[in-house]
């Protein structure tokens, strides 16, 4: 996957009736930043901004890309390898993550994708072949300080699950310091508002996501905070009668139980949001109530 | 593997510490509690004249209610040589400084400069601006400023209703100005003929000191606006304001003066200016902005009349062209013209009689100017800002219809000025 073709590089600006949309394409989706101003320019000079932050952080922290921070970190795994402050922070941010989840949540279970291949199929993989990857999943595993990381050799590091959402916030955190004008940042469905719109208008927003056909995108209101969103109906695998999900437990390697085909979350932050979204799919069953109990907004689909 | 929710503490609490951590502080307590600077260094050099060289930094900050509050800081400092109101001769001419001290002597053919500016200025303002009730806005401030030998200070509010869901928004302003002027060597009384002789003999100092009348001198300034903004569609917006202003109190300039000359042309005496002491402006202005596409065009037009029969004609294009890279680049064009005052005259004849007020300065005379530049703008990353701006200045005053006499028709009288502007703006 090393040799990933990327798009390229540029950022549209459209009309539309209250401003400007910028659109742009990164981390495998397309980025859309909503600027309500009449301001042409400031409209252009916000998306700029939003994109070069946006695949800044693509370049550093996708894992299909070689030269990223993160791939180097794979790469010499069972070495150090130098850590700057935003990778440290973002380390941090894992370490609880994983926490909160009582190790649910790892940023090492990517491996596991070397069993798993959700095409549809009934090709399961065999309990030695999880196993032996098993060795190589564990946060735990993993010793990181303010300025260096050591994996366990094997190990990989998958910012996937976290990169998009913390793009969204980074760009929303820019943004509100160039201008105070309110607007959307929309990453496949990974999204946060800013700003108080002209009559205290909310923003109307379709989940798009592989998860929904079209007409059953819900359509959200919003006028603070972030939205994510976690699942994908069309992954899975079929075998005598029982669907495997493709939301793996990360203590035994195989697929959760009935979690809902994707989970929409409110949070003020789109990392947050994020997070959770993922969390609650990890409870399988339950994902809904434990959302519930811990009075977070949610939209689950089954 | 599933949380017992019982024993955790509130997830949404925990994710609130780690967030902070990771993405700073929230983004709105960034842009509500920092400053936002602007810093500019400008300099305005004219071939041979003056130059001044201009450093400002301002600083805005809002707060919670969007109240604004802004500073600025302004320093200026001049140097180099301005006309004195002479004409110039065939000959060389001899001129006493206007502080008494000294004699400075100007070549055969050349526009008499007066070389003893050397100045430094520093201003300060402030101004806070606010709502009020529901569709208004509240702004007040001060301005005050210090050189060698001359201070202003000045106090202004404006009130700003919005109609028409914020689509029109009127407003009347005023404004009040205070400024005192004490002149190295004094107030020279008006009409009176400049002493030339050495300063060191004994009894100069006697007689350039009859030509004064004060120390100093004041005038008080006020304005009023009356202003009128209207969205007309998501592209374009227009503004229209009137202005009146009047000024009382000392309005000559103390350092020019104007050549008596004879029927050969011939400088006999420099006599000391003299202006009314009242001057009733009304400004008339309107300003276009229209987004294309391809950018901005911001168009303004200004006529400006007042009693001293100065009328005077502004045009202005701006064209802002924001490149693929996030850049922007703005031409800009300026064209001035203006009558001359009633009074002026670039000399004076002996065998006139002397009216009551005169002054031979070029800059309240029959002039043309034009300014042609180009800013170039570029983000830095994180919240800031560089532009260079660079222009062309060009100054051409014109032959008010008076008949040269003698030496004169072989002088320049109407000299034409280029100036350059270059100026870095940072802004963080």
């Amino acid at each position: 996957m090393s040799n990933v073709i990327k798009p390229k590089r540029i950022v549209k600006c459209e009309s539309r009736p209250q401003g400007f949309t910028l659109s742009f394409f990164a981390m495998a989706s397309q980025c859309e930043v909503l600027i309500d101003t009449p301001d042409k320019s400031l409209a252009i000079k916000m998306g700029n901004i939003a994109a070069y932050e946006t695949w800044r952080i693509e370049d550093k922290y996708s894992r299909y890309d070689s030269k990223s921070l993160c791939s180097k970190i794979n790469n010499n795994a069972g070495e150090q390898v130098d850590i700057d402050e935003e990778t440290y922070q973002l380390l941090n941010f894992a370490q609880h993550c994983y926490e909160m989840s009582e190790g649910a949540f790892d940023i090492t279970s990517g491996i596991l994708r070397k069993a798993w291949l959700f095409d549809g199929s009934d090709n399961l993989p065999t309990k030695e072949k999880v196993n032996h990857l098993l060795q190589y999943v564990g946060w735990d595993k993993v010793t990181f300080s303010s300025n260096q990381i050591r994996l366990k050799k094997g190990m990989e590091l998958d910012f996937g699950g976290l990169g998009k959402e913390y793009a969204v916030d980074r760009v929303v955190l820019l943004l509100s310091q160039v201008a105070d004008v309110p607007f959307l940042v929309n990453y496949g469905g990974d999204l946060a508002v800013y700003g108080k719109r002209k009559g205290n208008e909310h923003w109307q927003i379709g989940i798009e996501h592989p998860s929904f056909a079209a007409n059953r995108s819900p359509i959200i209101t919003l006028n603070a905070g972030a939205i994510a969103t976690s699942g994908d109906a069309n992954r899975f695998l079929f075998k005598d009668g029982h669907r495997y999900s493709h939301i793996l437990n990360v203590v035994t390697g195989w697929p959760v139980e009935n979690p809902p085909n994707s989970m929409t979350v409110a949070a003020p932050n789109c990392i947050q949001a994020g997070f959770l979204a993922t969390l609650s799919l990890l409870q399988g069953d339950n994902a809904e109530s434990f959302l519930k109990q811990q009075e977070i907004t949610h939209w689950a689909i089954r | 593997m599933q949380l017992t929710n019982k024993t955790k503490p509130h997830l949404k609490a925990l994710l609130t510490t780690a967030t902070c951590a990771l993405l700073g502080t929230s983004a709105q307590a960034a842009t509500e509690n920092s400053w936002e600077f602007d810093t500019a260094i400008m300099h305005y050099a004219e071939t041979d004249r003056v130059s001044a060289t201009e450093a400002i930094i301002a600083g805005e900050k809002t707060f919670d209610n969007d109240e604004v509050l802004n500073l600025k800081l302004t320093i200026d400092v001049l140097t180099g040589a301005s006309p004195s109101g002479a004409a110039a001769q065939t000959s060389p001419q001899t001129f006493t400084r206007p502080s008494g001290n000294g004699q400075y002597i100007v070549d055969a053919d050349t526009t008499p400069l007066d070389d003893t500016f050397h100045d430094t200025r520093v201003q300060l303002t402030g101004q806070w601006t606010q709502p009020l009730l529901e569709d208004y806005i509240v702004s007040l401030g001060g301005n005050f400023s210090k050189e060698y030998d001359y201070m202003s200070a000045s106090l202004n509010g404006n009130l700003a209703r919005d109609f028409n869901q914020k689509n029109t928004t009127l407003s009347v302003g005023m404004a009040y100005a205070y400024d005192v002027i004490e002149p190295e060597g004094g107030i020279p009384k008006p009409f009176s003929s400049m002493v030339i002789g050495n300063s060191d003999d004994l009894g100069f100092d006697e007689e350039f000191s009859q030509t004064r009348i004060a120390g100093d001198e004041t005038k008080t300034t006020l304005d009023l606006l009356f202003g009128l903004t209207q969205v007309i569609n998501r592209n374009m917006i227009v503004q229209f304001n009137y202005s009146y202003s009047t000024a009382d109190g000392y309005l000559t300039d103390p350092f020019k003066v104007i050549s008596l000359v004879n029927t050969n042309g011939e400088a006999q005496e420099y006599l000391y200016e003299n202006r009314p002491d009242k001057r009733t402006k009304h400004s008339f202005f309107g300003q276009a902005k229209y987004h294309f596409d391809s950018g901005i065009l911001d168009t303004s037009y200004r006529f400006m009349t007042d009693d001293w029969k100065i009328d005077s004609h502004t045009g202005e294009v701006r064209y802002l062209i924001p490149l693929d890279n996030g850049h922007y680049i703005e031409p800009h064009v300026r064209l001035y013209t203006q009558s001359a005052a009633e009074f002026y005259q670039p000399f004076i004849h002996q065998g006139q009689a002397l009216p009551n007020y005169v002054s031979s300065d070029y800059r309240i005379g029959e002039l043309d100017t034009y300014t042609i530049g180009l800013k170039y703008g570029l983000p830095m990353g994180k919240n800031s800002d560089l532009s260079f701006r660079l222009e062309y200045y060009h100054q051409a005053p014109k032959h008010n219809g008076t008949d040269e006499i003698g030496e004169l028709k072989n002088v320049q009288l109407y000299e034409e000025i280029d100036a350059i502007i270059a100026q870095v703006t940072y802004s963080f």
